[in-house]
């Protein structure tokens, strides 16, 4: 199993130094970060524009471009932008930022997700079965953007009719804020809501259609009724037997769920103003800088296939039938 | 609760009336084609035929409103700054006095046609990788499905963003083409599987022996026997177009102005203020509509033609246990 977890983890290794190449040489290719600087008003004299250039080893190849900066990552130094700012010292922050987004919308999501999906497998063809499939349905089919747009607009109501600012929709904190630890707490939290709602309402769709379908398979099988003709409970073959066979498809369905989530990040912190490593890619892409935007990537490159080593590391844990050598 | 599961469960040997459920229902006549039979189960699914003909209003309203709307999206009217919707403002107006209506409408064309664009193209693509891979076999299946899991790595959004300033200036058709680039891959691996199987059926195998090119086998019996599960993902792959399209055009990455989409349009209208909920709700509202109804017609299409995916066996299981207690009214549709 370990040797297993371990072959597994190589070639992922492999698979994000690839993808974040890729993406570098896209980035390298579509990016002109000269021709920005040139369009300023005043033009900086060509000189500037040349030793710019230079700066940015704009010259060389771009796989050369790309061993360099990668060659600077593996000691913890992920360039320059492209205002002449240090990457690192700004990526610990935002790592934080992005994980606890990340972090907080898959525990929601996935728990969640499961709870109604198993709800509705069980109690099938009733209205919250029906409620919650039309609400999972509508809120696929609702980008990101526009889910946490409805949020902060219903914010917007919700604290005119309350009458005071309970619910907060922009930055982690209020800015300048001091008070008791309680106090800073609750402000966190009040910062918190919405942005978690936002993530967290895709993740509950997503998981929530594909757990209520497996446990459906789960519950017209053989072994289930086996469990309670030799006396057990029906809640206890539901949850004991029953349950953790209908996991096991949702593991596979982890990797995948990522990426939604990762997508949503991007436009949940933008809209709820966190500077994370969403907001941070934006940004990259709106300045033309490769680096901000290769390190993003090589982050959402890791995290992806992380999840994708946790999925299959899920999957051995709940499948007993695995066994892998 | 109990005798509820055992019923679900159990199979069944009471002595019900003649099973209802379509897939082995006695045919009366015999001359039933196939595609006869899809469509009376796609039209037995009521939220299906709901979708469709969503579809066709949301295109009908695009592309023929223009005609008859009061206003044209090029048009400003200076009397009328930031109202809300009115007699003659549909959708009210934004800020510099364009008709929201007429831009709308402008956007859900865009909209529309880059989904289905993208759907078709990107289901195209995964096909021809899909049966390549999985008729050949060996390097070729293992190079081209390393290729999918590399693209697989990062997410579509992701690597789109990206590319995107590749767009500036240039015609909203790169962006259908960059899109269905980046969006054909799992669809190739499900195609992939399905032509594993395929491949080693006795037809496939006869014209195999019989000694027609490869390329010829592909063409003429794997594809069309794949047909179905194309159709099916080709319209879930116009919903998520759709979807990334919006979010790609929200930042600014996907169509580029003069163009409008219902991704600009929302991010324009929602980037002022939100107290002006007609500038960005219509959009929105008209996006969220267009996708549901692309996926309930997906859905349908997954039950009509392919009754033994796991939609059309849990109806069967549902229409069995109603006949078999009280003469419940027979209710088609439901996207469980």
């Amino acid at each position: 199993m370990v040797r297993f977890l371990a072959r597994r983890l190589l070639n992922y290794v492999a698979l994000c130094l690839l993808a974040t190449f890729l993406a570098y040489a896209l980035a390298s290719l579509t990016f002109d970060p000269v021709g920005r600087l040139a369009q300023r008003n005043p033009p900086p004299p060509p000189a500037s524009l040349a030793a710019k250039s230079a700066e940015l080893r704009l010259d060389e190849p771009i796989p050369e471009r790309f061993v360099h900066w990668f060659g600077g990552t593996l000691h913890g130094d992920f360039g320059k932008t492209t205002v002449n700012t240090t990457i690192t010292d700004e990526l610990g922050r935002r790592i934080g930022v992005s994980l606890r987004l990340f972090l907080l919308g898959t525990v929601v999501g996935v728990a969640l997700g499961v709870i109604v999906g198993v709800a509705g497998a069980i109690r099938q063809y009733t209205v919250s079965d029906y409620a919650a499939t039309l609400f999972s349905f509508v809120v696929l089919s609702t980008p990101v953007f526009l889910l946490a747009l409805v949020l902060k607009y219903g914010a917007l109501e919700f604290n005119s009719q309350v009458g005071s600012q309970v619910l907060a929709f922009t930055g982690e904190t209020a800015p300048g804020f001091r008070g008791s630890a309680g106090a800073e707490l609750l402000d966190r939290l009040q910062h918190l809501v919405l942005p978690t709602m936002a993530i967290a309402l895709g993740q509950i769709a997503y998981y929530s259609r594909y757990q209520r379908s497996a446990m459906l398979d789960v519950l017209g099988s053989d072994f289930l009724r086996t469990a309670q003709a030799k006396g057990l409970t029906r809640r206890r073959a539901l949850f004991t037997h029953g349950l953790r066979t209908a996991l096991v498809p949702m593991a596979t369905l982890f990797a995948f769920g990522f990426g939604l989530l990762i997508t949503g990040g991007v436009f949940t912190e933008r809209i709820f103003g966190w500077y994370g490593m969403g907001d941070w890619l934006v940004y990259g892409i709106e300045q033309d800088d490769t680096n901000i935007t290769a390190t993003v990537t090589l982050f959402v490159a890791v995290l992806v296939l992380f999840s994708g080593w946790l999925s299959d590391v899920l999957y051995a844990v709940l499948d007993p039938r695995v066994r892998l050598s | 609760m109990a005798s509820e599961l055992a019923d679900v469960s159990g199979p069944r040997t009471t002595t019900v009336a003649p099973s209802p459920f379509p897939a082995t229902a006695p045919e009366p006549e015999r001359s039933v084609t196939r595609g006869r039979l899809v469509a009376r189960r796609f039209r037995r699914n009521r939220l299906a035929l709901v979708g469709l003909s969503v579809i066709v209003l949301l295109y009908a309203a695009a592309f023929l409103s223009p005609l008859f709307a009061p206003w044209i999206y090029t048009q400003f009217d200076y009397t009328a700054f930031l109202r809300p919707p009115s007699g003659s403002h549909w959708f009210g107006t934004s800020q510099i006095g364009q008709d929201v209506f007429a831009q709308t409408m402008r956007g859900l064309q865009k909209s529309l046609t880059i989904g289905l664009l993208v759907g078709v193209i990107s289901t195209t693509i995964a096909a021809v990788v899909g049966a390549t891979a999985g008729y050949f076999g060996g390097l070729t299946d293992r190079v081209l499905m390393w290729v999918v899991d590399l693209l697989l790595v990062l997410p579509a959004f992701l690597i789109l963003a990206v590319a995107s300033p590749a767009l500036r200036g240039r015609s909203w058709l790169w962006l259908v083409v960059l899109l269905a680039l980046f969006t054909w891959m799992i669809t190739a691996r499900i195609l992939r599987g399905m032509t594993f199987s395929l491949r080693d059926r006795e037809f496939v195998k006869a014209a195999r022996f019989m000694g027609t090119p490869s390329w010829t086998i592909i063409r003429r019996h794997i594809l069309p026997n794949m047909a179905s599960l194309m159709i099916i993902d080709a319209t879930v792959n116009v919903g998520q177009a759709i979807l990334l399209e919006a979010g790609l055009s929200y930042f600014g990455f996907g169509v580029q102005s003069p163009d409008v989409s219902l991704g600009t349009l929302i991010s324009d209208g929602s980037r002022a203020s939100l107290t002006t909920p007609w500038l960005f709700g219509f959009s929105g509202g008209l996006l969220v509509v267009a996708v549901l109804a692309v996926n309930f017609v997906g859905d349908g299409l997954r039950d009509a033609l392919d009754p033994s995916s796991r939609g059309g066996r849990r109806r069967e299981r549902r229409v069995r246990r109603r006949g078999g207690a009280t003469p419940a009214p027979a209710r088609a549709g439901g996207t469980a």
